[in-house]
């Protein structure tokens, strides 16, 4: 569903800042896949969501979704394939505009725009539905203002939009980091509640070594740009956070001898 | 109605109009548009030019509002493509109007007296029903015109278009990843604005008989003036709301200057208290905001140190 080949990707080439965001990057999904990236700061997780969403475009490499190679698409041209949430709860909806119009507007997303009015009855039927599955008691306040929702709320409607058309990949982006724990609980349990229900192929950046082991069927982390642990979904199954910790001290170690062993 | 007050009352109204386009720049897409001090005189231009050469005035009228979307859209086209800051593409397309609109009328005025123009239309055909209807029949029909456009606006915006259009001046971000190319809805928006503040050159050149190269000037800061105090006085809750609340504003904002005039204040002074207007409109619900935050704190500082003597004087005549 997702395929990204031989990525590569430099900031500020050339230059005193030049940083090395993304490494030769190879990486696939299969539909339904559901794969968290963890990481240090720095290690190119959001770069990766960035490149796969459009924001940014890889140095070398192509991205696939869907077997379509999206390489040149921008990132709005994009948009129909992929459901994108923030860490910043704001970030992913329009405060001065309702929560109807919001929805509206992801409903519009796969969807040519036309002069059609965006809330219409029926819309606002299945607009409320969905609403309902948050169990937020939102469905009651379609009018209200979405500049008027608390933090969790908004990141609960931000990823309801996200999903809302069913994309073909879904990235999340560290996006109950923002919250207090008990808010990102229950973002997190959405979020698995609506993956699971849509089969989304989806990819989790996220710091929280737990958050990463409880979701999903396979884990990666990321360390300089490259990818240095893949765990399988057999693996992932009795993975913890101890021997998550020992493998990567494990490969960081065995790294760091053989960096010894070049410069001895 | 007094005519010093009808006359107010029909500037005001045809003011009205760009205001609600200063109104789609300003506050739906959040871009502070300057080409409206140019396209206005634009409007005013094409339609008298167009009326003294012998065309229709409602054609006239028609290709002012083209002209004017076409030069927003340019200006659009210079921010989205050229990355220019958006004050400065305002300002370059203001420049640039000014030698277009000389162009356009060939010397820097055009009077329309004594020409068959939409107003004095409306007026003859007023006439054919009586006296009042005669006098009334102008603020009727540019009344009647602001309110189909208004409803027109509310209805745009509540689109699926006019949805990712306002989004786009709220969270650029968020309805690019919702498949909307903002560049496209920042052209369209500043096109159809500045289309808005044609019409109203146009209605305005025909209004007071004549176009001048200079008419536009300063037009921005009426616009501004009109949207921030018809929001600050008729409430901004939600479009429909807005939208009335910018005409009112227009139409009190010609009110005020009438009565400045009529205090003894000269037309040249205009431009100044319009600036003021829009410096103590935009300070004042600070400050009263401030005022009552203050008044409140004290109030709560008075009643806590009360109930504390209270207590204190409770526990003495315990002890």
């Amino acid at each position: 569903m997702l395929k990204l080949k031989d990525i590569n990707k430099i900031f500020n080439e050339g230059t005193v800042d030049e940083k090395i965001a993304l490494d030769d990057i190879q990486l696939e999904l299969k539909k339904g896949d559901f794969v968290t990236i963890i990481g240090s700061n720095g290690a190119g997780k959001s770069t990766l969501m960035n490149i796969i969403s459009g924001v940014l475009t890889p140095d070398e490499g192509s991205v696939e979704i869907d077997d379509q190679v999206v390489n040149n698409l921008k990132e709005f041209q994009r948009a129909p394939l992929i459901g994108r949430v923030f860490q910043d709860p704001m970030a992913g909806t329009a405060p001065a505009m309702t929560i109807e119009e919001n929805l509206a507007m992801a409903y519009s997303r796969d969807k040519k725009r036309g002069l059609r009015k965006g809330v219409t009855k029926e819309r606002r039927l299945l607009f409320k539905e969905s609403l309902e599955s948050l169990h937020l008691g939102l469905e009651n306040r379609l009018t209200a203002k979405v500049g008027l929702l608390s933090g969790g709320e908004r990141q609960a409607l931000s990823l309801l939009m996200a999903t809302f058309t069913k994309p073909k990949v879904l990235l999340l982006d560290e996006h109950t980091a923002a919250l207090d724990p008990s808010r990102a609980a229950l973002i997190t349990d959405l979020t698995r509640e609506i993956v699971e229900r849509s089969g989304l192929t989806t990819l989790m950046v996220t710091h929280n070594m737990q958050q990463a082991i409880d979701l999903g069927n396979r884990l990666i982390m990321m360390d300089k740009g490259r990818i240095i642990l893949d765990v399988d979904p057999e693996q992932k199954k009795t993975l913890t956070i101890e021997r998550l910790l020992k493998e990567f001290e494990r490969i960081r170690g065995e790294k760091f001898a053989s960096d010894r062993a070049v410069l001895g | 109605m007094g005519t010093a007050l009808l006359g107010s009352l029909e500037s005001g109204v045809i003011f009205a109009i760009m205001a609600l386009g200063v109104y789609l720049t300003f506050r739906i897409l959040d871009f502070p548009d300057l080409t409206v001090d140019g396209s206005f005189t634009t409007g005013g231009a094409v339609a008298a030019v167009l009326i003294v050469n012998g065309y229709s005035p409602f054609l006239g009228t028609i290709a002012a509002v083209i002209a004017g979307i076409i030069f927003g859209a340019l200006t659009g086209i210079l921010h989205t493509k050229g990355k220019i800051n958006a004050l400065l593409s305002g300002i370059l397309s203001m420049i640039a109007l000014y030698s277009i609109n000389l162009r356009i009328m060939g010397k820097a005025n055009i009077g329309l007296l004594g020409e068959d123009t939409l107003l004095t239309q409306v007026q003859t055909a007023g006439s054919g029903f009586g006296e009042w209807l005669s006098k009334y029949s102008i603020v009727l029909f540019v009344i009647v015109l602001v309110i189909l456009i208004k409803l027109v606006v509310d209805w745009f915006l509540d689109t699926e278009v006019g949805l990712a259009l306002r989004a786009t001046g709220n969270n650029a971000r968020m309805i690019r990843s919702f498949s909307t190319n903002t560049d496209n809805t920042i052209i369209l928006g500043v096109a159809l604005s500045n289309g808005l503040v044609a019409l109203s050159g146009a209605l305005m050149a025909q209004y007071q008989g004549f176009s001048d190269v200079s008419m536009g000037i300063g037009m921005i800061i009426i616009g501004l003036a009109s949207v921030i105090i018809g929001e600050a006085i008729f409430g901004d809750r939600s479009i429909r709301r807005a939208t009335l609340a910018v005409i009112g504003g227009a139409i009190i904002y010609r009110l005020v200057v009438a009565l400045a005039l009529r205090v003894g204040l000269s037309p040249s002074d205009m431009k100044l208290m319009t600036a003021l207007i829009v410096i103590i409109a935009l300070i004042a619900p600070m400050m009263i905001n401030n005022w009552k935050d203050k008044k409140k704190k004290a109030a709560r500082r008075k009643q806590s140190a009360s109930e504390m003597n209270a207590h204190l004087e409770g526990g003495k005549n315990n002890a």
